[in-house]
C-alpha cells in the first residue's frame, strides 16, 4: 500500500524520508513539486499526483507537505486519512507538529512510523498503542534516560493490541480521577446582503480528557439527544447502544480524544448569535467610498460574545482605507486588499462600529463585487444548538470521579459570507 | 572456527566490490542476478554457520570489522561511529544508532555502516536491537549478503516464548528483502500462521505480500496459508489476511464462500483499516454473487422514458414488469448491508467512503440514500478528504440525483474553500439541479461570478451553460443571463460566457440573430482567442441570419489575419469558406485574399486548410466532382454539442478507488464484476454448524458483540429480509456465544441448543434461526469482570430488595428465550447479589402456591453465593395465559423470604414466525369480536418504524413480520399457543393505528392498553 513517505517543508526541501518497502529515489517527488508550481495557492496542490511509475498523495498540515507514494490500487482516503492520523500523532507526542519538532525528535518520528506501517499496511494506529511502545519525550524522561541508560520503547506487546478494548492501555492509575468532556460548536453560516440567511450549520465536537484508573466503563447522556442530526463516533462508543436509547456507552481510551462530533441540520433552525450591519459604498466618478459597519449580539442567552474578529476581502479598486472603529484595532493590507478588525469583546450596551472611507484607485470604475465579511468569534459556557448533557455515569470501578464540562461556541471557518443578493438576470 | 571465520570476511569482500559498481546506479537496487548465483552455490556452507549461533557471529563480525578498516580508507567520517557501535556500552551504542537514523532520514546513505550495525542485532538493549531493525530493513536489500549474518537472530526470535519477540522477528525476517532467504520466510510464514497468538498470526498476514512481491513463484503455497488464515476468527487477523488476499490472490473468489458470512459478523470489530480492505474485497464479492437488486428498476425506468414519449405503451410496460419474477434479496446480500450500515458512523472517512461505496455498488437504489449523510459529513473535515469525497459524490449524483437533494446547501461555495474544491462542488451543483431546484441554483451562481477567483468564475459560467442544456426550463434565462455577462469588465468572464453561448446558440440558432449580432460586435474587443474563435464560428455557421453583418467581420478579419492565435486563424477560414459558399458576390475578394494569406502561414495545419478549401469551394476545371456538394459539406446541419459531465459513466470504477479517482486504470485496480444474470449457488456459503461449534469454543469473544447482540433484534427487525437469514454461520455464532453464556445460567440451554441445528430442515430451520435471534435478546453480558450492567436490555424487576433480604437482593426478568423443559413456560431469569458479609447458602425455591393450573419449574439450588457475588440462574413458569401472580418462598440457609412474581402480559407470548400472507389470512380469521382497534397519537420519542418496531417489541414478546407492508408482529400465548396479532399503521399527522387479534380477548385487550402506552410515551 503505502511506498514510502516524505516530508516537504514550505521552502520545498526533503527534510525526512521513510521506507517501507523497497527505496523510492527522493526524485518521484518532483512531480509533486511541479505540481505545486503550477498551484497559486499551497492548498490548491491535488491530493493525487499520477506519475509514471508511482501515485503521489500528499497532505498539507502545519505547512508541512506529507507525501506518500503508492505502487498500486489503493483507496485515496485510505492512504489520507492515515496521514492526517499520522500528524495527529506527532501532535500528540510532540505538542506541535513543525518542521523543527520533527527534526529534534527524529528517533522518534522513526519509531512511531514503523510501528504504525508494517509493508505499508496501518498496523498501530491507536495512541494508547503507540504511547506503550514508545513513550512520548519529555524533559524528565531523556534526563533519567542518559542518566540511566534506559529507554523509551516498551518491552512487553501492549495489552490493547490483542484485547477487545484496543484503545485502553490496561493498569492505568491516577491519584485524582477526573473526566473532562467539552462540547465544542462551530456554526457556519452564509447570509445574505438583506440579512437572511442562505445557509446554516452547526457542527460540534465533544473532546474528552478522562484520566481515570482502571477500566471505567462511562456513559453519558443527554437531555435532548433528538437534535443530533448525524453524528460519528470514537470506535470505543457502542453504537447499538446509541442506536436503541440514544445514550453514548464506552470505555474510554486514556488521556485526550474526540469522543464523538455531530452535525445539527438547518431544519432546526440555527440561530446567528451575532447581527452586522454594514453600508459600503462607492461613487461612481469619485475616488472616495463610505464604509460602515456594526456589530451587535443576537440571542446569545446573556453569554458574551468574546474573541470577536472581523475580517472582510475588498475590491482590487481600493487603494486604502481611512477608518475608526469604536473598540479594538484594524489593519489592512494594501497588497492582498485584507481588511480585518479585532474586535474584542461585544459590550451589548456600547455596540462595536468601524466607520470611515476608502480612497479608490483614480480613474478605476466603480467596482461592481460587493465584500463578503467574514466574522469570527467565540461563546463561553453555551452549546448554540442547545444540546445539554443529562449525566455521567461511570461502573465497574469503586472510586467517585471528578467530572466537569464545559461548553463553548465558536464561529467555523467561514462563519458569515455577508454577500450580495444577486439579482436575477 | 578458522573456516567460520573466513566466510564473513570473504563476504565483506564481495560487498565492497558490488558497492562499487552499484554506486553509479539508481537507488533503487535490484537483487542483482549474478550475485544471487554466487549465493546460492554457496548458500548449504553458509546456512550452517548462519545456525551456528551468536557468538560465532560476533566473532565474524569483528574478523570482517578489522578487515574492513585494513582494506578501505574511504568511510573515515563515520568512524567514530562504528567505535561506538563496537563498545560495550549500550549508551554509546544507542547513540550512535540515533545518529545513524537520523542519517537515514535525511536521505544519506548509510550503508557504508552496515558491517558494523548488523552484529548488534542481537543487543540487549530493546532500543538499540529495534534501530537495528530499521536500519536492516532500509539497506539489507543492498548488502544482501552482510545481512545474512543477522538471519540466526531471527530464526531464534521466531521461537521465542513471547510473542512481542516472536512477531517482531518474523516482521524484520519477512522485511529483508533478501531473495536467498525466501525458504526460510516461507517456513517461518506457515508456523506462524499456526501461532497461539493472533497477535503473530496477523504478523504471518503481513509476511505474506511482502514474500510475494520478493517472488511471485511462491503464490501457490502462500494461497494455502491464507486459506487457512482466511478460516481465522479473530478480528485481528481479518483485516490483514483480507489485505494479503487482495495483494496476491483477489481473483480466488472461492477461497471467500465459507468465511463471508463469519467476516460480514466480525466486521464491526475489526479495527478500521481492515475494515475498508473487508468492505471493498466483500463489494466485489457480491457483485459476483448475488442479483442486482434494481434490476426491476432498470426496467421500469425504460418504461417510464417510453411513457415519456407516448403512453400508448404503457400496457405493454407493465406486463413486462409483471412478468419479471419478484426479486428476492439473498439472504447473505441483506446481512452484508445490514452489518456494514452502522460503520457509516465511524470516525475515519475512508470507512465511510467504503460504506458509501459499497451501498452505491449493491444496495436497492432506495437504500442508497442512507449514505447521503454521512458523505455530507465527510465534506467538514480536511480538504484533502472534502476533494476525494466530492469526486465521488459527483460521479454518485448523476447516477442517483435524489440522493443528496435534500443536502443541497451543504455543497454552496464558500469564498475560503481552495479552487479546486470550489470547482467540485460546482460540478456536484449542477449534477444536482432539477426543475426545482435550478433557480436557487442559479442565484447561487449569481453570486459565484462575483468571485475574485477567475478560474473558479470562468468554471461557474460552465456551469451554468450545463444547467440550461440540461434544464430546458431555464435555457432561456441562462441564455439572457449570460448574454448580460458580456457586458461584464472582466474579459476571461466575456471570453468563457461566449464560449459557453456559442453552445448553447447551436441549439436553437433562428430565434437568437439579435444575440448573434451582438456577438459579433464584440469580436473588437475581446482578445481571448477561444472566444474569438466561438464567435467567428458563430457567424459562419449562421451567417443567413446575419446577412448584412458577416461580410464585414470577414473583412475585419482579413486585416488582422496575421497576427491572429491558430485557432482563431483557422475560423476565419472557416467562416471565409462559408461566405464564399452562401454570399459569393460580396465575399469573393475577401476569401481568395485570406486563402492567399494562409498560404503562406507557419502554421502546417493552416496551410493544408488553406489547400483544402480552395480546392473545395473553387471551381476549377479538373476535379470539381467535390464542389457541389460544397454546400453541403460546409453548412450542413450540425448537431449541438452536449454538455456532459466528466463525472458521467465514470463508476463502471469502484467508488472511492484511485482508479475512479484519476479515471484511468491505476495498476492493481481489479474491475468491478457485473451482476450474473442467475445468482450462484448460495449454499457454497453454508459451514457445517457442528464443526463449526467445536471450533468456536477457542474463540475469543469479539467486543461489544453481546451489547450489540441486545439490539439485534430491533435491527433485525428494521430490515425486510430477516426471514432469509437462516444461515447456519451466523445462527451458530451466535449459539456459541448463547453457549458460553448459558454457563453462568445454569447451563440449562446449552443441551437444547446443541440438540436443535440436528433437525436442520427446511423452514424449521428458517423458524429456529429467527427464534435464536429473538432470544439473543436476552443473553446476558457474561463476563463478570467487565463491567457492562447485566439485564441493561430487559426491563428488571425487583423481587426482592436487598433491606428485605438481609442484604441478598434478587431481581428477575423476563428472559424470552424458550424455556428448555417445557415449552409452555415462561422462561424468568433471576439475578441473585449478595451484599452480606458471610455467603448465602442453599438458595432454592419452596412452597409455590400457585393458581389452579398454574405451574413452576424451579431453578436448580444454588449451594454458595459468596459475598459480592452476583449469580444468574433460570426458572420457568407456566403463568396459564393470565396475569395472576405466581407465589413462592425463596430459601436460604437461614431464611425464608415470601416473593410473588406478577407477568406484564406481553411475557405471556412468544413470538412466532410467519410471512406477510400467512399474517393476513390469520387475521382475517380473528375478526369481530377479537380484534381490538384504538388510534393514538406516538410520542416525541417514536416517530420512526424503528422506534415503533423496537417499543412494540419491548412491550410484548412478539416478532415483526417480516417484508410486511405495515408494522405488523405475530405471537403466540404460551400455555394455549393462541395467536396473537398485533399491527400498528402509521399516519402522517402523529397518529397511528393499532390492531390487536387475539382469540383470548382478555389477553387482546390488555395487551393493547401496553402496547398504547409505550408507544404514545
Amino acid at each position: 500500500m503505502i511506498h514510502s513517505l516524505f516530508l516537504v517543508n514550505s521552502s520545498g526541501d526533503i527534510f525526512l524520508e521513510k521506507h517501507w518497502k523497497s527505496v523510492v529515489s527522493r526524485s518521484v517527488c518532483d512531480y509533486f513539486f511541479e505540481a505545486q508550481e503550477r498551484a497559486s495557492e499551497p492548498e490548491n496542490v491535488p491530493p493525487v499526483i499520477p506519475t509514471p511509475h508511482h501515485y503521489l498523495i500528499s497532505v498539507l498540515r502545519h505547512r508541512i507537505y506529507f507525501v506518500a507514494v503508492i505502487q498500486s490500487e489503493v483507496p485515496p482516503l485510505f492512504v489520507i486519512e492515515f496521514l492526517h492520523r499520522v500528524v495527529d500523532t506527532f501532535q500528540d507526542y510532540f505538542g506541535v507538529c513543525t518542521e523543527a519538532a520533527i527534526k529534534d525528535n527524529v528517533v522518534v518520528v522513526y519509531e512511531l512510523l514503523e510501528e504504525m506501517l508494517d509493508n505499508g499496511f496501518p498496523l498501530a494506529t491507536e495512541s494508547n498503542i503507540l504511547k506503550e511502545l514508545i513513550k512520548p519525550p519529555t524533559i524528565l524522561r531523556t534526563v533519567v534516560n542518559t542518566i540511566t541508560g534506559s529507554t523509551n520503547v516498551g518491552e512487553q506487546l501492549p495489552t490493547g493490541q490483542l484485547s477487545v478494548v484496543p484503545w485502553r492501555r490496561t493498569g492505568v492509575k491516577y491519584t485524582n480521577n477526573e473526566a473532562y468532556f467539552d462540547v465544542v460548536e462551530e456554526i457556519d453560516a452564509i447570509i445574505d446582503k438583506s440579512g437572511s440567511t442562505i445557509t446554516a450549520e452547526i457542527q460540534g465536537v465533544i473532546d474528552a480528557c478522562v484520566k481515570l484508573s482502571g477500566m471505567p466503563d462511562l456513559t453519558l447522556s443527554f437531555m435532548n439527544p433528538r437534535l443530533l442530526d448525524d453524528v460519528s463516533f470514537h470506535p470505543c462508543v457502542r453504537f447499538k447502544r446509541w442506536e436503541a436509547e440514544r445514550i453514548l456507552s464506552f470505555i474510554p481510551p486514556d488521556g485526550n480524544f474526540r469522543l464523538l462530533s455531530y452535525h445539527v441540520s438547518s431544519q432546526n433552525l440555527v440561530a446567528i448569535p451575532v447581527y452586522v450591519k454594514h453600508n459600503i459604498t462607492f461613487r461612481e466618478g469619485s475616488s472616495q467610498g463610505r464604509f460602515e459597519l456594526t456589530l451587535g449580539p443576537k440571542q446569545t442567552m446573556g453569554k458574551a460574545v468574546e474573541s470577536v474578529l472581523v475580517s472582510s476581502q475588498l475590491p482590487r479598486g481600493v487603494l486604502n482605507v481611512n477608518l475608526n472603529p469604536s473598540q479594538g484595532t484594524y489593519t489592512f493590507d494594501p497588497v492582498t486588499k485584507l481588511l480585518s478588525w479585532d474586535v474584542g469583546k461585544i459590550n451589548p450596551q456600547k455596540l462595536p462600529s468601524l466607520k470611515g472611507s476608502m480612497s479608490l484607485q483614480a480613474g478605476a470604475s466603480k467596482p461592481d463585487e460587493n465584500p463578503t465579511i467574514n466574522i469570527q468569534f467565540k461563546i463561553q459556557q453555551m452549546a448554540i444548538s442547545g444540546l445539554k448533557v443529562n449525566r455521567l455515569d461511570m461502573y465497574g470501578e469503586k472510586y467517585k470521579p471528578f467530572k466537569g464540562i464545559k461548553y463553548m461556541t465558536k464561529a467555523g471557518k467561514v462563519p458569515e459570507g455577508r454577500r450580495d443578493e444577486a439579482a436575477l438576470p | 572456527m578458522q573456516r567460520l571465520l573466513q566466510l564473513p570476511a570473504s563476504a565483506v569482500n564481495m560487498v565492497k566490490t558490488a558497492q562499487g559498481q552499484e554506486e553509479a546506479k539508481s537507488p533503487v537496487l535490484t537483487p542483482d542476478g549474478s550475485q544471487a548465483t554466487w549465493y546460492s552455490a554457496v548458500r548449504p556452507d553458509e546456512l550452517r554457520h548462519l545456525r551456528a549461533g551468536g557468538e560465532v557471529e560476533d566473532a565474524g563480525a569483528s574478523a570482517e570489522e578489522g578487515a574492513n578498516t585494513g582494506g578501505q580508507a574511504q568511510p573515515l567520517r563515520h568512524d567514530d561511529l562504528k567505535e561506538m557501535l563496537d563498545s560495550n556500552k549500550d549508551s554509546l551504542k544507542l547513540e550512535a544508532m540515533k545518529r545513524i537514523v537520523a542519517m537515514m532520514a535525511r536521505g544519506k546513505n548509510a550503508s557504508d555502516l552496515f558491517p558494523a550495525v548488523v552484529k548488534n542485532v542481537a543487543c540487549k538493549n530493546i532500543e538499540v536491537k529495534k534501530l537495528v531493525y530499521v536500519y536492516l530493513v532500509r539497506y539489507a536489500e543492498e548488502q544482501q549478503d552482510l545481512a545474512l549474518l543477522s538471519i540466526s537472530t531471527f530464526q531464534r526470535g521466531l521461537k521465542d516464548p513471547n510473542q512481542l519477540i516472536r512477531a517482531s522477528a518474523l516482521r524484520v525476517l519477512s522485511s529483508i528483502r533478501v531473495t536467498i532467504i525466501i525458504p526460510i520466510m516461507m517456513l517461518a510464514i506457515k508456523d506462524a500462521a499456526s501461532d497461539m497468538s493472533p497477535y503473530v498470526r496477523k504478523t504471518a498476514a503481513h509476511a505474506i505480500p511482502k514474500l510475494y512481491s520478493l517472488d511471485p513463484e511462491q503464490k501457490e503455497p502462500l494461497i494455502e496459508v491464507i486459506e487457512k488464515l482466511l478460516a481465522d476468527k479473530t478480528t485481528l487477523v481479518a483485516g490483514s489476511v483480507v489485505m494479503a488476499f487482495e495483494g496476491v490472490c483477489p481473483e480466488r473468489i472461492d477461497l471467500i464462500h465459507k468465511n463471508y458470512r463469519k467476516l460480514c459478523n466480525l466486521l464491526i470489530d475489526v479495527e478500521e483499516w481492515g475494515q475498508v480492505v473487508i468492505i471493498n474485497m466483500l463489494t466485489r464479492y457480491a457483485r459476483t454473487q448475488f442479483l442486482n437488486p434494481n434490476a426491476n428498476e432498470v426496467l421500469l425506468e425504460e418504461g417510464e422514458e417510453k411513457e415519456f414519449y407516448g403512453s400508448d405503451e404503457e400496457e405493454g410496460k407493465e406486463e413486462k414488469v409483471e412478468k419479471k419474477k419478484p426479486y428476492v434479496m439473498d439472504p447473505d446480500h441483506r446481512l452484508l448491508l445490514r452489518n456494514t450500515k452502522p460503520l457509516l458512523q465511524s470516525r475515519n472517512a475512508a470507512v465511510v467512503m467504503a460504506v458509501a461505496q459499497l451501498y452505491f455498488h449493491l444496495a436497492p437504489k432506495a437504500e442508497v440514500g442512507v449514505t447521503a449523510k454521512a458523505l455530507v459529513r465527510l465534506l467538514r473535515s480536511h480538504s484533502e478528504v472534502q476533494f476525494v469525497v466530492l469526486q465521488n459524490v459527483a460521479t454518485m449524483s448523476i447516477k442517483r440525483k435524489g440522493m443528496f437533494e435534500t443536502y443541497l446547501k451543504s455543497f454552496y461555495i464558500r469564498s475560503t474553500d481552495p479552487t479546486q474544491i470550489k470547482v467540485l462542488k460546482l460540478e456536484v451543483l449542477t449534477n444536482l439541479a432539477t426543475e426545482t431546484s435550478i433557480s436557487i441554483i442559479l442565484r447561487e451562481f449569481q453570486t459565484y461570478i462575483k468571485s475574485m477567483d477567475k478560474d473558479f468564475v470562468a468554471a461557474t459560467i460552465q456551469a451554468i451553460g450545463r444547467c440550461a442544456t440540461n434544464i430546458g426550463e431555464v435555457r432561456d434565462t441562462c441564455l439572457n443571463g449570460l448574454v448580460q455577462l458580456l457586458s461584464n469588465r472582466d474579459e476571461l468572464v466575456v471570453a468563457e460566457s461566449v464560449v459557453v453561448i456559442k453552445k448553447l446558440l447551436q441549439m436553437q440558432p433562428e430565434q437568437h440573430s439579435d444575440i448573434i449580432k451582438h456577438m459579433a460586435k464584440l469580436i473588437e474587443n475581446i482578445q481571448v482567442p477561444m472566444a474569438r474563435a466561438s464567435i467567428l464560428w458563430l457567424i459562419g455557421e449562421y451567417c443567413e441570419h446575419v446577412p448584412k453583418i458577416a461580410p464585414d467581420v470577414l473583412r475585419k478579419m482579413a486585416k488582422s489575419f496575421t497576427s491572429e492565435e491558430d485557432i482563431v486563424k483557422l475560423q476565419i477560414l472557416n467562416l471565409a469558406a462559408k461566405l464564399y459558399l452562401t454570399n459569393s458576390k460580396q465575399t469573393k475578394l475577401l476569401t481568395q485574399y485570406v486563402l492567399n494569406l494562409a498560404k503562406y502561414d507557419q502554421n502546417y495545419d493552416i496551410r493544408d486548410r488553406a489547400r483544402f478549401i480552395r480546392q473545395l469551394i473553387v471551381p476549377t476545371d479538373k476535379g470539381g466532382a467535390l464542389s457541389k456538394y460544397a454546400k453541403k459539406l460546409f453548412l450542413a446541419l450540425k448537431p449541438a454539442p452536449i454538455l456532459e459531465s466528466p463525472f458521467k459513466d465514470r463508476d463502471h470504477f469502484q467508488l472511492g478507488s484511485l482508479s475512479h479517482l484519476l479515471n484511468v486504470k491505476a495498476g492493481g485496480y481489479q474491475e468491478l464484476p457485473d451482476w450474473p444474470e442467475t445468482a450462484p449457488d448460495p449454499s457454497v456459503r453454508n459451514v457445517e454448524v457442528m464443526d463449526k461449534r467445536k471450533e468456536k469454543k477457542k474463540v475469543e469473544k469479539p467486543f461489544y458483540s453481546d451489547s450489540e447482540d441486545e439490539s439485534r433484534l430491533t435491527e433485525s427487525a428494521d430490515s425486510d429480509s430477516n426471514t432469509g437469514s437462516g444461515s447456519e454461520s451466523s445462527s451458530a455464532t451466535e449459539e456459541s456465544d448463547s453457549g458460553s453464556k448459558s454457563e453462568d445460567s445454569g447451563g440449562e440451554s446449552e443441551s437444547e441448543q446443541q440438540e436443535k441445528p440436528n433437525r436442520k430442515n427446511g423452514l424449521e430451520l428458517l423458524k429456529l434461526f429467527w427464534h435464536s435471534r429473538v432470544l439473543f435478546v436476552c443473553i446476558l453480558p457474561c463476563s463478570a469482570q467487565t463491567i457492562s450492567p447485566t439485564f441493561s436490555s430487559l426491563k428488571t424487576y425487583e423481587l426482592l430488595h436487598r433491606l428485605t433480604g438481609e442484604g441478598l437482593a434478587v431481581g428477575y426478568c423476563f428472559g424470552r428465550q424458550p424455556f428448555v423443559r417445557d415449552p409452555h413456560m415462561v422462561t424468568v431469569q433471576i439475578q441473585f447479589t449478595n451484599h452480606m458479609d458471610t455467603e448465602a447458602r442453599n438458595l432454592r425455591v419452596r412452597e409455590p402456591r400457585l393458581q389452579s393450573g398454574m405451574r413452576i419449574k424451579e431453578f436448580p439450588e444454588i449451594e454458595v453465593l459468596p459475598p459480592g457475588e452476583t449469580v444468574t440462574t433460570v426458572m420457568g413458569i407456566d403463568f396459564c395465559d393470565s396475569t395472576q401472580a405466581a407465589n413462592f418462598q425463596l430459601c436460604t440457609h437461614t431464611r425464608k423470604f415470601c416473593v410473588s412474581i406478577q407477568p406484564p402480559v406481553g411475557e405471556l407470548m412468544a413470538p412466532v414466525f410467519m410471512l406477510e400472507n400467512e399474517f393476513k389470512k390469520e387475521q382475517g380469521q380473528l375478526m369481530g369480536m377479537n380484534e381490538i382497534k384504538e388510534t393514538l397519537v406516538l410520542g416525541e420519542a417514536c416517530q420512526s418504524d424503528y422506534a415503533i418496531v423496537q417499543r412494540v417489541t419491548a412491550a410484548a414478546n412478539v416478532g415483526q413480520v417480516p417484508c410486511g407492508s405495515d408494522q405488523e408482529f405475530a405471537g403466540k400465548t404460551m400455555t394455549s399457543n393462541s395467536l396473537v396479532l398485533v399491527t400498528v399503521i402509521t399516519k402522517r399527522d402523529r397518529t397511528a393505528q393499532l390492531t390487536v387479534n387475539c382469540e383470548k380477548m382478555v389477553i387482546g385487550t390488555m395487551l393493547v392498553k401496553d402496547i398504547l402506552h409505550a408507544l404514545s410515551q
